[in-house]
């Protein structure tokens, strides 16, 4: 892999080697708790039928997601066509989530950059300011977002006041807004990730590469990147993976039009009125696509290392 | 200076300085480096070689003073305009390219097609031989594969100045050594001018043409390696450059530029007289190990007396050492053969260190 760091391929001697199964048990406890039993669980319901109030009646179906992707008609009786309503939400969440890593991408990488490239003692208080607003829960975050973005907003206000605009900037319930509060909840997953694979680069090979006549773009672009490739992967993935299934953000800056995947999910299990089957369907679909894509990114990775 | 008339400047160095806030790195270094010469920057670490050289490759800015690059300078040019290649000391090779797209790396940057650039890499490749690796990534090629990559890389597009930054300080001491004339012939047939930093002074005296010994931010000594082995300017250098015995001794008169000088205990030695020295002068002598010899006490004209406290055997030399009767111990060189083994003595016995004609040089600063 690029950057060095390659561990030999010999075995190297394990001191825990006797007692190794009963250290991990906990992980092992906590992963079958924690993961694979609600996996198990959502799998489970999806294929069961909805009952009146919430909840599953034990009766095995596909009709979960047989009303994901078919249209049957009102009653149901009609030829199935498909239906590209949930389709279309799955589509514009795909869509939203990958511009929130791109914005994640453009500000996160010059940032870590920057970070990376500071004297070793500044790093740690920069990374340490970058994560600063985190401590504050993301709801607040969102809706603090929200009334910055208004149109009687901080924002309006000061660029009405600076003459740049005659008439408020209508931000809120636009696909904009949702992905401004994507970038702005994600963005230290961003950052992170690439910081630590930009530490980890030899500044020596930017110097080689203006040695050998290379601008600084190309040296961004054929030496550095390439080698910071996983860093910047890993962010991706951290970046794109929780935007594709928030719903905070949609519901708070995106309004009705701006319905995500998340949002779809979360109403299926809010009160009386959710279909417990349909969301664990749709959450299924949804994890579906999460896999392939991490599975693409891996493959991808793996073949940029060999 | 030895400067060949017939040779153009390469890099011309003009009373640079270089200060990194209070720290001055370089003080008001003048140097001129001829085409086509295998000049080395030789000192211990921090001495200012790298700086100097990063300088000229244009990794660091100049503070105060010139370059010039075949008369035209070059202290505003960024890297990458420079026609100057670095040889890395830790080779800096792209890990993500092979040995192939690492050497035609430069060529394309200069505006050569892949094809052209890749095709030129190959002959690169082929006069380090290590054509059968132009597949194979860095990661895959051990140290000496590696050196040599670096060296392909930077010399494929023809660089009127080659700069090499300590390249062989991570090799081995045999691969080393054959290194050392793989760059000399390296340098004689491609012309190429070689600007090599090192702080082994055994591998600057093997390979440079010229050498620049440098200290403390200035050029101590600058000449061919026979020069700066034979007739050092100063202590410092004196000590740097080979092993040596240096003495406190007292001028006692200077006549046909022949210097008489005293040591401790009264022996003297006749010497050449160099500059500034004038009768009742104290200064430094210094006498190689190698133009020393021995004697038995009582067996030969009479000198320094001493008695041997070790002798250290070092395959092609044998190394004693002779506690004086007077003053500081001595290190003595016989070679191993015949004629230098009939002057090594056991341990405890009483000697005479004689001197060679002209072994002793005077160093006043």
């Amino acid at each position: 892999m690029a950057g060095g760091g390659q561990t030999s391929g010999a075995s190297q001697s394990d001191s825990f080697a006797p007692v190794r199964y009963w250290l991990l048990l906990p992980s092992w406890l906590t992963l079958l708790v924690l993961v694979l039993a609600p996996v198990s669980m959502m799998a489970l319901y999806s294929f069961l039928t909805k009952e009146f109030r919430g909840g599953v009646v034990w009766d095995f179906t596909l009709a979960a997601y047989d009303q994901f992707f078919f249209d049957r008609g009102l009653f149901g009786d009609e030829p199935p066509k498909l239906q590209w309503t949930y389709i279309a939400i799955f589509w514009r969440s795909i869509w939203q989530a990958g511009l929130a890593t791109l914005m994640s991408l453009l500000i996160g990488f010059p940032t870590a950059y920057f970070i990376a490239t500071r004297p070793e003692k500044q790093r740690a208080l920069w990374v340490f300011l970058i994560t600063i607003p985190y401590w504050v829960n993301l709801l607040i975050r969102t809706v603090s977002m929200k009334f910055l973005l208004r149109e009687q907003g901080p924002l309006n206000d000061f660029l009405l006041s600076t003459g740049l605009l005659s008439e408020p900037l209508a931000i809120v319930n636009t696909n904009f807004a949702v992905q401004l509060g994507l970038f702005y909840s994600y963005l230290p997953f961003m950052v992170l990730p690439i910081y630590a694979a930009v530490e980890r680069y030899n500044f020596t090979l930017s110097e080689a590469a203006a040695d050998l006549y290379a601008t600084r773009w190309v040296i961004l672009r054929r030496i550095i990147l390439p080698s910071v490739k996983p860093g910047i992967i890993a962010g991706c993935i951290l970046v794109f993976v929780p935007s594709l299934g928030s719903f905070l953000a949609p519901d708070l800056l995106g309004g009705a039009k701006n319905f995500m995947i998340g949002s779809l999910i979360e109403e299926q299990f809010k009160g009386n009125a959710g279909n417990w089957p349909f969301g664990a369907a749709a959450s299924m679909i949804l994890l579906t696509m999460v896999m392939l894509i991490l599975m693409i990114f891996a493959h991808q990775q793996a073949k940029g290392g060999k | 200076m030895h400067l060949q008339p017939d040779r153009p400047i390469a890099v011309d160095i003009r009373d640079a300085v270089k200060t990194y806030g209070d720290f001055t790195a370089l003080k008001h270094v003048s140097l001129s480096i001829q085409d086509n010469e295998f000049f080395t920057l030789l000192g211990p670490s921090g001495c200012g070689k790298t700086t100097l050289l990063r300088m000229i490759a244009g990794f660091e800015d100049v503070t105060a003073g010139e370059i010039m690059l075949f008369g035209q300078p070059i202290a505003d040019l960024p890297p990458y305009q420079r026609p100057v290649n670095t040889v890395f000391q830790n080779y800096a090779l792209f890990p993500h390219m092979s040995v192939l797209e690492n050497v035609s790396f430069g060529l394309e940057m200069l505006g050569q097609s892949t094809a052209q650039a890749r095709l030129r890499a190959g002959e690169v490749l082929e006069m380090v031989q290590l054509s059968q690796f132009a597949a194979r990534k860095p990661a895959q090629l051990s140290g000496g594969q590696q050196q040599r990559v670096a060296l392909a890389r930077a010399l494929a597009p023809q660089p009127k100045v080659l700069l090499l930054d300590e390249p062989l300080s991570a090799l081995d001491l045999k691969l080393r050594k054959a290194m050392q004339l793989e760059l000399k012939h390296l340098q004689r047939e491609t012309g190429i001018t070689f600007i090599f930093v090192t702080h082994d002074q055994e591998e600057a005296l093997t390979m440079s043409d010229r050498i620049a010994v440098m200290s403390a931010g200035q050029v101590q000594q600058l000449g061919a390696a026979r020069d700066i082995y034979e007739r050092p300017i100063n202590r410092f250098v004196a000590d740097f450059i080979g092993d040596t015995n240096l003495i406190e001794v007292v001028v006692t008169r200077v006549e046909n530029a022949q210097a008489s000088c005293q040591m401790t205990g009264g022996h003297v030695l006749l010497c050449e007289a160099v500059d500034g020295v004038q009768a009742g002068a104290r200064v430094h002598l210094s006498l190689r190990p190698e133009r020393l010899f021995l004697t038995q006490a009582g067996a030969g004209p009479d000198g320094l007396r001493g008695r041997v406290r070790e002798n250290i055997f070092i395959g092609t030399d044998i190394t004693t050492i002779v506690a004086l009767d007077q003053g500081p111990s001595f290190t003595i060189r016989a070679s191993n053969s015949a004629r230098g083994n009939a002057r090594v003595f056991a341990p405890g016995t009483d000697v005479v260190i004689n001197t060679e004609q002209g072994a002793g040089r005077l160093l006043v600063s």
